[in-house]
């Protein structure tokens, strides 16, 4: 049993910043995903889909969930990475000094989706755009706290 | 309903007219009208109060107790919430601290034995969460767990950051504590036979004083009682008495008395890098926020559901932005600073490492949107809701009984609704079913039809 969510992302659009990566964030939630694992691949999501927003020009976010893991799939047209073991490091950043005034793109984007991930890839070309491939696995289920919902008059 | 599970805001069926204000501002989509009412789903609720804020047929009330209760028990002790003294104006100009004093007799007219300001609980309050935050014990940034609608909303919405939430009594409990051992020990009656009431602006705070009680053990605070319900016997009783002799606590400082609105507990607390949000959607903001991993460098976030803070609580009487202004000038009056001299703060510290001011709570999640409790059928009905919600016209008008055409997709899913709930749906199938309809009715029966020219009638 799979679950996929896609969603396109458009670069420079910060007023939509967020949104995909909080229905996937929201959809983990109703499946019952553990809250860390939720967390987890929120975090990844959010970087991956704010990376877009900064450097790209266009892209799209992926999710698959499924109760081995959750991947995340990030696929952008942009100017690529031309060495992606700089940019792995940690405060590294290339994004323009006005959007770091916004407080975005510290730097802290793709190792932070390295640190919470179980798996982690990404390929790059200078010129055409970057992708990357993150798996955060093995969910558990939250332990039943609760009856099932009912709607009750009170 | 689990029997046990206590909630303050209820429905007045009566009053209902299923007009569908409510289930859209609800911030845990709790709310559903079904048969023309709008139900409350337990589970969900946090008691914000924003849908009795919302109803303007009042359909919505908050369950609090009565001023009866006093009568349960042999002595009894009001603790004032300290918003409380943001709903009277100031009419001496210079004297800001009347009002401070008036209220306190005004309560004891009321048929209080004593009182113990939540406000001096606060300024303990305060002092522990520094302290607390300064450890490093608790995930950064740190949330303070004052406002029970928020540690509500935590548990059903933010469960990833329940670790963030402080461990420190939030000053009610403070206040419950202490007020009761303080006055067995002067009066010499049992504690059992104490009732401590929180005199309060909300219906989170009812609740969590129910979800308090401990048939078994120790009881701190034994009822709430409504600011509204008991505001005009205050106004007639201000300046009635003296609270001198029957006031447990010390005087609060200004501090204190500044938690009774947004961005008191901060200045309190007196930490760098904070951040006060009020207002139970733009608190829903900023844990979306924290729980993609922003916010990191945060120290502590004052979190309040109600839009001024305790001042904006659906249970008061004034406008919050007057209570507010009401509560600046009273705290400013009273000298805000630590009203502790060293020896008190090691008092504190030790009852502190003690445990005595840490809830030993476990908070739980509550997975109240969970779609299954197999993870695998979970997944199935995701999918089947993004079919369904494909085929809803996504106006999200709320007609239905829904509060937007995702929820009513999750309903369908769960079983709890069907498409046809749907104005568009019904529509559609009623214009079908009108087609069909109108081809049957052309059609003559059989044994009325002529034979056609093949001689293959039907
Ligand atoms: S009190 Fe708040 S959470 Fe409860 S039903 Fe009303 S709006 Fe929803
Ligand atoms: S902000 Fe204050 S009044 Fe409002 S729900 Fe929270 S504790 Fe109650």
């Amino acid at each position: 049993m799979t679950l996929e969510m896609s969603y396109d992302i458009n670069g420079g659009d910060f007023a939509a910043a967020g949104e995909a990566a909080t229905k996937i964030k929201r959809a983990l939630k109703q499946i019952g995903v553990d809250t860390q694992t939720t967390r987890r691949a929120a975090i990844i999501a959010y970087e991956a889909e704010m990376n877009i927003i900064i450097h790209a020009y266009r892209g799209t976010l992926q999710a698959r969930v499924s109760p081995e893991g959750i991947e995340i799939l990030a696929e952008d047209e942009g100017p690529g990475i031309p060495d992606i073991e700089l940019a792995m490091q940690e405060g590294y950043s290339t994004a323009p000094e006005r959007i770091r005034e916004m407080g975005f793109g510290a730097g802290m984007g793709l190792p932070n989706m390295k640190r919470f991930s179980d798996e982690f890839h990404i390929t790059s070309e200078v010129g055409r755009g970057t992708k990357v491939r993150a798996v955060v696995s093995s969910p558990s289920a939250i332990p039943p706290t609760i009856p099932p919902a009912g709607w009750s008059v009170d | 309903m689990a029997p046990e599970r206590f909630h303050s805001v209820s429905l007045l069926e009566d009053k209902c007219r299923g007009c569908t204000n409510c289930i859209k501002r609800c911030p845990t989509e709790a709310i559903r009208v079904r048969e023309g009412k709008a139900r409350i789903n337990a589970e969900r609720c946090i008691d914000c109060g924003e849908c009795i804020r919302t109803c303007d047929n009042h359909a919505k009330v908050a369950v609090t107790d009565s001023i009866e209760r006093l009568r349960d028990f042999r002595a009894t002790i009001a603790l004032p919430a300290p918003s409380l003294y943001g709903q009277f104006d100031q009419r001496v100009a210079g004297d800001v601290r009347r009002i401070y004093r008036d209220v306190m007799g005004a309560l004891l007219a009321l048929g209080f034995d004593a009182v113990y300001d939540v406000a001096y609980a606060a300024d303990i309050a305060s002092f522990i969460t520094r302290t607390h935050i300064e450890s490093g014990a608790t995930e950064k940034p740190c949330i303070s767990s004052a406002c029970p609608a928020v540690v509500r909303l935590v548990q059903v919405r933010f469960p990833s950051l329940i670790s963030h939430l402080l461990p420190v009594d939030p000053p009610i409990q403070i206040a419950g504590k202490l007020a009761k051992r303080i006055y067995a020990s002067r009066s010499g009656i049992d504690t059992r036979d104490i009732g401590a009431f929180f005199i309060t602006p909300c219906a989170a705070k009812m609740r969590w004083v129910r979800e308090h009680i401990n048939p078994g053990g120790e009881t701190y605070v034994d009822g709430a009682i409504s600011v509204a319900g008991i505001y005009g016997d205050l106004l007639k009783n201000m300046g009635a008495g003296e609270s001198g002799p029957s006031s447990l606590s010390d005087t609060a400082s200004g501090l204190g008395v500044g938690w009774g609105a947004s961005g008191g507990e901060n200045r309190a607390v007196g930490l760098e890098n904070y951040l006060v949000v009020d207002g139970i959607h733009n608190v829903i903001a900023v844990f979306e926020e924290i729980e993609m991993g922003r916010l990191a460098s945060v120290n502590f976030i004052e979190a309040q559901a109600c839009t001024g803070g305790c001042v904006g609580g659906p249970l008061m009487v004034k406008n919050p932005f007057v209570g507010r202004v009401n509560i600046r000038r009273l705290a400013v009056g009273m000298r805000e600073a630590s009203p502790f001299n060293e020896q008190e703060e090691s008092h504190i510290m030790g009852l502190y490492r003690a445990g005595f001011f840490e809830t030993r709570e476990d908070l739980q999640p509550v997975a109240a949107f969970k779609l299954d409790e197999d993870m695998s059928k979970a997944i199935a009905k995701m999918g089947q809701l993004e079919k369904v919600l494909e085929d809803l016209p996504g106006l999200d008008c709320g007609s239905c009984g829904s509060p937007h055409c995702r929820a009513l997709a999750e309903d369908i899913v769960q079983g709890l609704a069907v498409e046809t709930d749907c104005v568009f749906k019904l529509r559609e199938q009623v214009k079908k079913l009108a087609e069909e309809l109108f081809y049957l009715a052309q059609k003559d029966p059989s044994a009325m039809s002529k034979p056609d020219k093949t001689g293959q009638g039907q």
